[in-house]
């Protein structure tokens, strides 16, 4: 005969507001099989686990149903509490009264006539529970990630500097990011690549760290402690064992007129190329669009000039299988295309830029070698109207959110310009001002006070290019209240950040959630923040959302901590919601063995004790089922159940909603 | 045992259609009870019965982000939480119906986003298949709904499930379930 | 089309007169029927809603009512504010179950929604693509024009529905089949004035100067329009601009409906080119000249 406990949750009044927890209480006593039924204030808290604790041992109970919050809030405490009590974490339950009850209804009465029914459903699900144990998988102690900026050079190291190993896949052909690509960085203005390239220089030489550049996740199989992941290494067409990056070979290049991603079109680069001078590793590629002897079959002059015969035209796309326990996903952003805004040129005019072209006008390495010029006429501008939120906290044109690094990287450019043209004008368009984090607000007030930024709050209505080269700048300054003109050189849009291209079909091959932006998502906003709802697949950077270099290396840490941590034992314990196959029942249709998405169901042949095959049928792989169920619901003779969430489980639980 | 039961169940009520199991219910004399019953009982506002058939990675989510959001919507929706609607078996639907909803939803993960790769494609295709069988015995396509809501869509869970509160109450109540086992919701 | 509704408003009686001329002179080559809507009444314009928010939306209710009720479907509005008051008060007596009640209560008349709106340039797009097509000549080939929108054929999300509404293109493809160059500036979708044309005189002589000036710079030799009001703005004022020392601008404002005419052989007088401020006819000569030059340089060339 059931035992079965009811402990039901106020959740201080967010239940309780709305739920009248004493009448459910009341029904729920009177349930057929209830044998204790109580409630309390706060379940979860040690009072509460004592409770359900000391009654699981009085009242024999052999079941529990606990009716609170989301079963993903605290399942996984009041299943342990129950174990901690002699019973198996398996026979509890939890009604979920909170998230799909009292916080959507206002309705007291139905509210309270829902909540009833939601721990009906339970205690009869509860009742066909069996005892089920967890299972034990082993892990392999090796991490990859993803991404080769800022946020995973720093995973990595701190992975790799725990002892375990590391493979750091990186799509373009050298890590670093857009930090790489960065001038100086606020609050400190220290210079980006100086404080970068060592890090970046200890990837490469860190035993425990494989660096895979130039490579792309294929596709994901597995799951936490045992993903196979494929990565594509793609065809570099140089052998780089060979190489030694001296450089021959793209001096000798004849196309020299491509526009050079790393300078954001500003500078130009050959065919055969390394991003820039400090690339990791730093060793070029030939970009198989441009080069002629890819494209025409003829040229070749890279291969002669190369002394060390590195080069290799018919080089190809190699697949890569590799085996990995966890991973951490730090794939960064994109800026958003401001060409959207029609009313700022819709991207014709050159003098219109983004914030990663005034980098790198900026920055000593690029292409005007630190010189303010405007990419036009290569003129010097004498006015520059910097414009914050392009496409941000726009949700009509661009994008909701705030992208929370513009304020400050405008602020900068503005202090960089000031700093490098003495009396020109730098005119800032805001709608607020956000600069929350250590030396931020004194940061923006320096470029204010000190350096004579003019920051006119108001959004700009429209830039005309006149005959002459100015860009006419139409705003309004809604401080005075007044409608403003501004003649400028050069205008620079804050674009708002989004996530790389490519990123969400990243997020599917890994099972990670992601918001509507595309921003992946943590498995809670605020207790989870590095994890996802794919287990042993972290998050780092502004994959996740909009970040500045302290946030993303602080969470790229934080991931890495986890991934030791979960390295730190040699196995994993799984919830044990597994298929079964009754092996009495099946006839070997093998609908199930099509169907299921990790291949573990397989044949097998049921052997006398001569060895002679006296039936085969389909066995379910322990370690490989995931338990979707899909094969249950699949099964024509019925011989296929989901612990957990068995038939007789379900069934129960439907008709007890009648 | 309960789903064979169920199967033999569902056949004859393909074979022998509806108006013969009225005419044996009405030897019964249950029917008219009921029926009468019912009018009494049968509130000025119909309050339908719909059971919701979620995934537990992104509609269970997504409900429970409705809930965080603190989105009100109708409370006339009991959810049943699988790990995959390629669990979901037609017979549960079949059961909810006969067991007295007005309504059914299924909902799971969009595609291409299924927690367990493709759970919800063959979800998706047993559904297609599925439809055309339950028009055949004449159950009202208006009361079977299948719809994605990914776990970041609390806004949508709550839209879905007032659009179909009020379309079923629109629709009145599912009339072909055995009178005799129906139970209102009071 | 065959037949469509005509909504002259009042600019097309008065200072448009060239834009209702030249609009139904193409419809007469293009064999296409203007009906124009019985007992219409003013549109509201520029001015009703600045008195009374009812009183603009139940002056243009009254002529959807009375056009839907004499069996119109599709309404030709060339003025671009008629058209902008008409599909306006259609968008939200459609969107709004209370105002259109209101509007029943003060009109007395019923509005069920039926009617299709059709702006100069849609109307003329459509004769391009069908009865018209074939049948212009780039008359107008070594013309440099300047596309002017202005905001009444620009904006609105849901009044104009087809155009980029900061880059609007609209017209360029009829000023190209008429043989028009249409040049790269800025002020396309800038404001000249537009109603305070008598009541702030000294802003449309301000704004309507710049955007002259803006189509100088950018090599245009005409500015060619869809609305009344942009028209009369630029065409009469400019003289009153050049007095007050702004500018000495001189510079011929056409309707698009004029520049098509032309490609389509029209009489310049039968679409009271002639009756323009600025000179217009000049146009056709200005043409010539630079397709004899280019003929001439041709030739040069061949040599």
């Amino acid at each position: 005969m059931a035992r079965v406990g009811v402990f039901l949750c106020h959740c201080g009044e967010n239940i309780g507001r709305t739920v009248d927890c004493a009448a459910v209480t009341a029904a729920a006593a009177k349930m057929p099989g209830v044998v204790h039924a109580v409630d309390y204030k706060y379940m979860c808290s040690d009072p509460g686990q004592q409770m359900i604790k000391q009654a699981i041992v009085e009242k024999k109970l052999t079941g529990v149903v606990v009716g609170a919050c989301s079963p993903r809030m605290h399942e996984p405490t009041f299943r342990r509490a129950a174990a901690e009590a002699g019973l198996n974490p398996f026979l509890l339950e939890m009604s979920n009264l909170r998230e799909h009850c009292s916080w959507v209804h206002e309705d007291r009465a139905k509210a309270t006539e829902k909540a009833v029914d939601l721990v009906r459903v339970m205690v009869e699900k509860v009742k066909h529970n069996r005892k089920l144990h967890s299972i034990r998988v082993p892990i392999e102690p090796t991490a990859m990630v993803v991404g080769g900026g800022i946020a995973g050079i720093q995973a990595a190291l701190d992975i790799a500097n725990g002892g375990k190993k590391v493979i750091l896949v990186e799509k373009s052909p050298s890590i670093g990011g857009h930090m790489a690509r960065l001038s100086e960085t606020f609050p400190t203005l220290d210079c980006s690549q100086c404080i970068l390239t060592p890090r970046m220089v200890e990837v490469a030489s860190h035993p425990n760290i494989t660096l895979m550049a130039y490579s792309e996740v294929e596709s994901v199989e597995g799951f936490v402690g045992n993903f196979d992941v494929t990565v594509r290494k793609k065809a570099r067409y140089v052998d780089w064992s060979k190489c030694t990056g001296c450089g021959d070979c793209w001096a000798k290049c004849p196309v020299k007129k491509i526009p050079s991603e790393f300078d954001a079109g500003l500078g130009k680069r050959t065919a055969i190329y390394r991003p820039f001078p400090q690339a990791v590793p730093n060793k070029p590629v030939i970009d198989q669009e441009h080069c002629i002897m890819l494209t025409k079959g003829k040229c070749g002059a890279c291969a002669k000039a190369c002394q060390r015969g590195a080069i290799n035209y018919k080089d190809q796309d190699e697949l890569v299988k590799i085996k990995v326990g966890a991973v951490v996903l730090a794939t960064g952003f994109d800026l958003w295309d401001h060409s959207a805004y029609g009313e700022y040129g819709g991207g014709r005019w050159a003098d219109v830029i983004d914030g990663f072209q005034f980098e790198r006008l900026a920055s000593a390495s690029g292409p005007t070698d630190g010189e303010i010029r405007r990419p036009s006429d290569g003129r010097i501008p004498q006015t520059v109207v910097f414009i914050q939120c392009c496409g941000s906290r726009d949700d009509k044109m661009g994008k909701a959110y705030c992208s929370k690094i513009c304020c400050m990287y405008t602020a900068k450019h503005a202090m960089l310009y000031k700093h490098k043209v003495h009396e020109g004008r730098a005119v800032i368009f805001y709608m607020d001002i956000r600069a929350g984090g250590k030396g931020y607000e004194e940061f923006v007030r320096r470029a204010i006070e000190a350096d004579g930024a003019e920051y006119v709050r108001g959004r700009v209505s429209r830039i005309y290019r006149r005959a002459d080269g100015k860009l006419i700048v139409k705003g309004a300054d809604t401080l005075a209240g007044r409608p403003m003109t501004v003649e400028a050189d050069l205008v620079v849009l804050a674009d708002a950040i989004v996530p790389r291209t490519g990123s969400e079909r990243l997020a599917q091959m890994f099972g990670v959630g992601y918001d509507t932006d595309g921003f992946y998502s943590e498995a809670h906003p605020k207790l989870r923040p590095v994890e996802t709802s794919a287990a042993g697949v972290f998050l780092a950077g502004a994959c996740q959302a909009p970040k500045d270099i302290p946030d993303a290396v602080s969470q790229a840490s934080a991931a890495a901590s986890k991934v030791l941590g979960l390295f730190s034992k040699p196995e994993l314990e799984r919830e044990p919601i597994i298929a079964r196959v009754n092996e009495n029942t099946c006839v070997h249709c093998r609908a199930c063995i099509a169907a299921c998405p990790y291949g573990a169901i397989e044949d097998f042949e049921i052997k006398d004790r001569k060895g002679n095959v006296v039936k085969r049928v389909a066995r379910v792989n322990e370690g490989l089922c995931q338990g979707c169920g899909t094969c249950v619901a699949i099964c024509r003779s019925n011989s296929i159940d989901l612990d957990g969430f068995t038939d007789e489980q379900v069934f129960s639980e439907i008709v007890t909603l009648e | 045992m309960l789903k064979q039961q169920f199967a033999r169940r569902f056949l004859s009520i393909c074979a022998a259609g509806l108006r013969t199991r009225r005419a044996d219910w009405d030897r019964t004399g249950l029917m008219a009870e009921t029926e009468t019953k019912k009018v009494e009982a049968t509130p000025a506002v119909f309050e339908p019965k719909i059971v919701a058939f979620v995934c537990n990675w992104c509609t269970y989510a997504g409900a429970d982000l409705a809930g965080t959001s603190r989105l009100q919507y109708a409370p006339n929706v009991r959810i049943v939480k699988l790990p995959c609607t390629g669990r979901i078996d037609p017979l549960f639907i079949l059961k909810a119906f006969e067991g007295g909803a007005d309504a059914v939803l299924v909902s799971g993960c969009h595609p291409g986003d299924c927690h367990y790769t493709s759970g919800n494609y063959h979800a998706r295709r047993r559904w297609a298949i599925f439809r055309r069988l339950l028009e055949f015995t004449g159950i009202d396509m208006r009361r079977v709904f299948f719809s994605w809501v990914s776990a970041a869509e609390g806004a949508k869970f709550a839209d879905l499930i007032n659009r179909i509160t009020a379309d079923v109450r629109a629709a009145g109540p599912f009339e072909r379930t055995n009178p005799a086992r129906r139970r209102l919701w009071k | 089309m065959k037949t469509i509704g005509y909504f002259p408003g009042c600019s097309l009686h008065g200072s448009g007169r060239e834009l209702d001329m030249s609009v139904k002179a193409l419809a007469r080559i293009a064999g296409v029927e203007l009906k124009e809507v019985e007992d219409w009444n003013c549109c509201g314009a520029s001015a009703a809603h600045n008195l009374n928010h009812n009183l603009a939306v139940a002056l243009p209710y009254r002529d959807l009512a009375l056009a839907e009720a004499q069996g119109l479907t599709e309404i030709l509005a060339p003025c671009a504010a008629c058209f902008a008051r008409l599909k306006g008060t259609h968008v939200r007596v459609t969107r709004s179950p209370e105002l259109a009640a209101q509007m029943r209560e003060i009109t007395g008349l019923e509005y069920r929604g039926t009617l299709r709106f059709v702006n100069v340039i849609e109307f003329i797009g459509r004769l391009i693509e069908g009865p018209l097509k074939g049948k212009l000549a780039p008359r107008l080939a070594g013309l440099k024009v300047a596309a002017y929108y202005g905001c009444l054929m620009s904006r609105g999300e849901d009044v104009i529905e087809d155009e980029d509404h900061e880059n609007p293109d609209g017209m360029t493809a009829a000023l190209e089949a008429a043989g028009a160059k249409v040049v790269d500036w800025n002020f396309a979708t800038e404001c000249c004035g537009g109603g305070f044309s008598m009541s702030n005189t000294d802003a449309v002589l301000d704004l309507s100067h710049e955007l002259l000036a803006d189509a100088e710079q950018a090599g245009a030799q005409a500015i060619v329009t869809g609305c009344p009001m942009c028209h009369s703005n630029l065409d009469m004022r400019q003289l009153t601009i050049n007095q007050r020392g702004l500018g000495s601008h001189d510079m011929p404002v056409l309707y698009l409906s004029e520049v098509v005419g032309l490609a389509a052989g029209l009489e310049p007088k039968d679409m009271g080119l002639d009756r323009h401020f600025i000179d217009a006819m000049r146009v056709l000569d200005i043409a010539s000249a630079a397709q004899t030059a280019q003929a001439a340089a041709a030739e040069t060339a061949k040599k």
